[in-house]
């Protein structure tokens, strides 16, 4: 079963450049490890080291985010479309750094 | 080195103003240019409701995933590509902290801009080290070229 992965700017890094990939999987987890075979270098932004999506890692399949349907387990349709949606997230806090190019 | 349209900087600041004592945030979509993408001008801003809410709003923000989206289509329908993250910091630095170094995505950058007393002050950015140890400075210049914010 084959299905279109789109790739967000931020991991087109990992990709080639490619925003969009076919590969084989029935499930999103399916098609994400595929992913991940192709490209091993993509995986500590995906997961974490206990192997669970990062949670500001968001998967859609179609329109519809797999948190709410199953999660990795999630079957894709066969020329189905799943997208990786990043959810972002920070703000103050502590402040490991210093410097850095800026302008007032 | 990111390069934000004068508009586009200008914006940043108005937002980060008006939403003090909280975080204001949103994404920057523009082009990229250059080895790997790394001299990337910013064009335009889509700019987002803090998710967070309540108070902690003052230390935090949250772009849901279907806001996220809804900007990577608005941008490929400009032609652009979502290329960085705008946030501020009321009452603090504008340098990153260990939560935005933990919830951090490659690539892209950071901009960050300090909000003293409700006046916005400086404004640096940064970008994610690829085993995600740290933030790295990336220099930021304003561009006086033409700009279309997006809101």
């Amino acid at each position: 079963m084959t299905a279109t992965l789109v790739v967000p700017t931020a991991l087109r890094g990992f990709t080639e450049r490619k925003s969009e990939l076919s590969l084989e999987g029935a499930t999103a987890g399916e098609l994400l490890e595929a992913l991940v075979a192709l490209y091993p270098d993509i995986r500590p932004h995906l997961f974490d080291g206990e192997g669970a999506l990062r949670g500001f890692v968001n998967v859609f399949v179609g329109e519809v985010n797999i948190k709410g349907t199953g999660g990795l387990d999630t079957p894709v349709k066969d020329g189905g479309s799943v997208m990786i949606v990043p959810a972002i997230a920070g703000g103050a806090g502590s402040f490991p750094s210093a410097g850095g190019g800026r302008i007032r | 080195m990111i390069s934000l349209f004068r508009d586009a900087e200008a914006l940043v600041r108005s937002e980060a103003e008006a939403a003090y004592p909280y975080e204001c945030c949103g994404l920057v979509m523009g082009v990229l240019d250059g080895q790997d993408g790394d001299l990337r001008k910013g064009s335009a801003l889509v700019v987002v409701a803090n998710a967070r809410e309540g108070d902690a709003r003052r230390r935090r923000f949250s772009i849901g995933p279907e806001d996220f989206l809804r900007a990577e289509r608005e941008a490929a329908r400009l032609g652009l590509d979502v290329i960085g993250v705008y946030h501020s910091h009321p009452d603090h630095p504008a340098v990153p902290s260990e939560y935005d170094l933990s919830h951090a995505l490659p690539f892209y950058s950071y901009v960050i801009v300090s909000v003293e007393g409700g006046r916005a002050g400086d404004m640096t950015s940064w970008r994610l080290a690829p085993d995600r140890s740290s933030f790295a400075p990336e220099p930021l210049e304003v561009d006086p070229g033409p700009a279309r914010p997006e809101s």
